[in-house]
C-alpha cells in the first residue's frame, strides 16, 4: 500500500505534559513537492521536523497522525521509525559539524548508512559513497572520503550531510536551517545542489528556515507558523505577494531587501513589536494578537481556524487583498 | 523623513586605523627553516566619524575579526597605528589609552554567551563602570540607558535566561553604552536574532546612531542588512580592504570581485518568486 503523497500530517501535537510546543498542524506535501515551513525561535517548526524523524528528546509525546510510505509514524515503534531514517526519509540538520561523527572519516559515515539500509557489501558501499561526493561536486572525492569532519570547512561539511542523507534516494528529505551556519557566498551552491539533488531522485523536501528569500527560491508552497499552529498556508507566490495574516505580512515588511530600503540610510524598517510569546504562557484567542495592530477583542478571545482556498489563513481580520483594494 | 546629522560630515574621525598590518606566526615545519607566516591584515585604512555607520563586510576568513580586535585595542598590530581622537593608542600613553578603553565599545553576536548568565542584569550593566572604575552616579546612569535602549526597570533584577534573543540583544547593547562611549562596534549583532526581532534591533542602533551622535561599526556578512544599517560599506578579503563605498553604489556597480561575489549572494523574496534567485 502505497499513499501518492510523500507525507501527510494531520491535528499533530507535540508536548512533554508541561509545555505544547505544536498545537494541532496539518499539511500534507505530494510526492516531489517542496514546502517550506517558516517561523521565529518558538514557532514549533523544529519540533514538528523532529516528531516527522522520531527525533523528540526524551518525555516530548506526539498525537495525530502522520502518513508516510503507508503507515502512520506516530504508532511505529522506535526500532521500525530508526529502519526509515535515512531510507525513506532523511534530515539534513543545521549544523554540520556537530552532526557529523567526529572520530570517524566522512565517507564511511556515508558508506555506514547505504549499507545498513540496503545491505550491499562493502567495496560497493564505498563505491556509491564516491559517486555521491562527485555529485556534491566536491573536489578530488578519493581524498575526501578520507577526511575528518573536522578537516574541510563548513560548505563542504554540509554537503557530506546532503550526500548522507540523499545516499538511499528517500522520499522525503527535511532541511532544518540547512544554510545558516554557512558563509553567504556558500549558501546558494549548497542550495542549488541539494535543490537539484532531491529532483533528480524525486524526493519531496521539507525546508525549514526563518529566511523567507530561501523558501521563495526553493519550495511551491509554504507554510508561516507562530507559536505551535500555522498562521498562513499555500502557495508560494500568493502568500509572499498578497498575504492575509498579519504576522506574514510583517515578517516580509521587517526584510531589509534592496526593494524596501532607501539606501542613503534614511529609511526605517518595519518591525513587529514585541515578541514571540513563551510557550507556557500564550494568550488567550489568536496568540498574535498582543503583537497585532488591528486585533479586536474577538481575536483576544477566539482563537481562528484555517480557513480559505488556495491560500489558507487564521486570522478574524485578514489584510485585505490587492484585488479587493483596487476594487475599493 | 529628512535625516537630520547634527554631526558634520567633515568632523574629525573619532577611530581611525592607518596603514595597518598584522602577521601571525604559523608553527615552525622544519627545523632549520624560520617559521612561516600568515599576513591576516595587509595595509588597512578605516576610519570612523562622530554619528556615522560604517559598515564591514567580508567572508569569514576575511580578517574582520582581527581587525575588530585592532579596533578595540584587545590586539596590538604590529605594523600601523590604531588612533582615537587623532592619537596614537598604543604609544599616546596611560591616559589616553584609559580613555580609548571607555569610549569604544563592543556589542557581539550572540547575547546568550556574552552575558554572565548568573549575574543579574542590574549587576552586569554595573560591570564595565566597575572594571573600568569609573566614579560617579551609577543608579542614574542605569536608568538612563534602560530608557535609551527601551527596556523597563524591571529587568533589573531579573537574569538573562529570563529574556528572548532580542530583549538579551538590547540589554547586550545597554551594557555597552554604560559608559557613555563615543564609538560602539557590534560584531554581528542580529544574525542569531529572529528576522522580526532584527528590525527592532537595526532600528534601535541607528537611533542611537542619530540621537548620540556615536561612531558605529557594524560588522557582517549580509550585504543588505549592512546597507539598510551604514551609510559607508567597506568590503574585506583575504586581509584586504578591496573596496570602500556607499551601500547603493556598491550593489549598483560592485567592482571588486569580494563585492561582485556577496552581492550576487543576497537573496530575496522576489528573486525567488521569479525563479532566478538559484540560477
Amino acid at each position: 500500500m502505497t499513499s501518492r503523497n510523500a507525507i501527510e500530517v494531520k491535528d499533530l501535537v507535540v508536548g512533554n505534559g508541561d509545555v505544547t510546543a505544536v498545537r494541532g498542524v496539518s499539511f500534507t506535501i505530494p510526492q516531489g513537492g517542496r514546502m517550506g515551513l517558516v517561523g521565529e525561535s518558538g514557532s514549533g517548526k523544529s519540533m514538528t521536523a523532529l516528531a516527522l524523524m522520531g527525533l523528540l528528546p526524551m518525555g516530548w509525546n506526539t498525537h495525530g497522525s502522520v502518513l508516510h510510505d503507508g503507515v502512520d509514524l506516530v504508532s511505529q515503534s522506535d526500532k521500525a521509525l530508526s529502519s526509515r531514517r535515512g531510507r525513506t526519509i532523511s534530515m539534513v540538520f543545521q549544523d554540520p559539524l556537530s552532526s557529523l561523527n567526529p572520530v570517524r572519516r566522512v565517507g564511511d559515515q556515508i558508506s555506514w548508512v547505504i549499507r545498513k539500509h540496503t545491505g550491499v557489501d562493502k567495496k560497493t558501499a564505498e563505491q556509491q559513497t564516491i559517486e555521491l561526493i562527485t555529485q556534491m561536486k566536491l573536489p578530488r572525492p578519493e581524498q575526501l572520503v578520507r577526511a575528518y569532519p573536522h578537516e574541510i570547512s563548513g560548505g563542504q561539511r554540509q554537503r557530506i550531510m546532503i550526500a548522507m542523507a540523499l545516499a538511499c534516494y528517500p522520499q522525503l528529505i527535511i532541511a532544518d536551517e540547512p544554510t545558516t551556519a554557512l558563509d553567504v557566498t556558500v549558501q546558494k551552491q549548497v542550495l542549488r545542489l541539494l535543490n537539484g539533488a532531491a529532483h533528480d531522485r524525486g524526493s519531496a523536501l521539507l525546508m525549514i528556515t526563518h529566511d523567507l528569500p530561501i523558501i521563495a527560491a526553493m519550495c511551491d508552497t509554504v507554510a508561516v507558523m507562530y507559536a505551535g499552529r500555522i498562521v498562513e498556508m499555500g502557495p508560494v507566490a500568493e502568500v509572499f505577494r498578497n498575504p492575509r495574516h498579519h504576522y506574514t505580512r510583517g515578517l516580509l515588511d521587517s526584510q531589509p531587501t534592496m526593494d524596501n530600503i532607501a539606501l542613503d540610510g534614511t529609511s526605517r524598517l518595519v518591525s513587529i513589536p514585541g515578541m514571540v510569546p513563551p510557550l507556557h504562557d500564550l494568550p488567550t484567542g489568536c496568540a498574535f494578537n498582543p503583537r497585532c495592530a488591528v486585533a479586536t477583542d474577538k481575536c483576544r478571545a477566539e482563537m481562528p481556524e484555517l480557513s480559505g482556498d488556495t491560500l489558507k489563513s487564521a486570522c478574524w481580520h485578514p489584510v485585505p487583498n490587492s484585488s479587493e483594494v483596487a476594487a475599493q | 523623513m529628512t535625516a537630520v546629522t547634527p554631526f558634520p560630515a567633515d568632523a574629525r574621525p573619532l577611530l581611525e586605523v592607518r596603514q595597518l598590518s598584522q602577521t601571525y606566526n604559523l608553527r615552525r615545519q622544519k627545523l632549520l627553516a624560520p617559521r612561516p607566516t600568515l599576513r591576516v591584515l595587509d595595509t588597512i585604512d578605516l576610519s570612523v566619524r562622530p554619528g556615522e555607520a560604517v559598515g564591514l563586510v567580508g567572508e569569514s576568513g576575511s580578517g574582520k575579526t582581527t581587525l575588530t580586535r585592532m579596533l578595540t585595542g584587545v590586539e596590538k598590530p604590529m605594523t600601523g597605528n590604531v588612533l582615537y581622537d587623532g592619537l596614537d593608542v598604543w604609544t599616546g600613553g596611560e591616559a589616553h589609552r584609559k580613555l580609548f578603553r571607555r569610549s569604544v565599545q563592543v556589542v557581539l553576536q550572540n547575547p546568550r554567551s556574552s552575558l554572565d548568565p548568573r549575574m543579574r542584569v542590574g549587576t552586569s550593566l554595573l560591570e564595565p563602570l566597575r572594571s573600568l572604575k569609573i566614579e560617579g552616579d551609577h543608579a542614574a546612569r542605569v536608568l538612563e540607558v534602560l530608557d535609551q535602549v527601551g527596556l523597563q526597570k524591571s529587568a533589573l533584577e531579573r537574569f538573562p535566561h529570563e529574556f528572548s534573543g532580542g530583549q538579551l540583544q538590547r540589554i547586550a547593547i545597554a551594557r555597552a553604552l554604560m559608559p557613555n562611549p563615543r564609538v560602539l562596534i557590534a560584531d554581528e549583532p542580529v544574525s542569531a536574532l529572529d528576522v522580526s526581532i532584527q528590525a527592532q534591533v537595526l532600528n534601535l542602533l541607528k537611533d542611537l546612531v542619530r540621537d548620540l551622535g556615536l561612531g558605529l561599526v557594524f560588522i557582517a556578512h549580509d550585504l543588505s542588512v549592512v546597507a539598510y544599517t551604514t551609510s559607508k560599506v567597506y568590503v574585506m578579503s583575504s586581509g584586504r580592504i578591496v573596496e570602500v563605498g556607499k551601500p547603493l553604489d556598491l550593489f549598483r556597480n560592485p567592482e571588486a570581485e569580494a563585492t561582485r561575489s556577496l552581492v550576487g549572494a543576497v537573496l530575496s523574496v522576489e528573486t525567488g518568486l521569479a525563479g532566478s534567485a538559484l540560477t
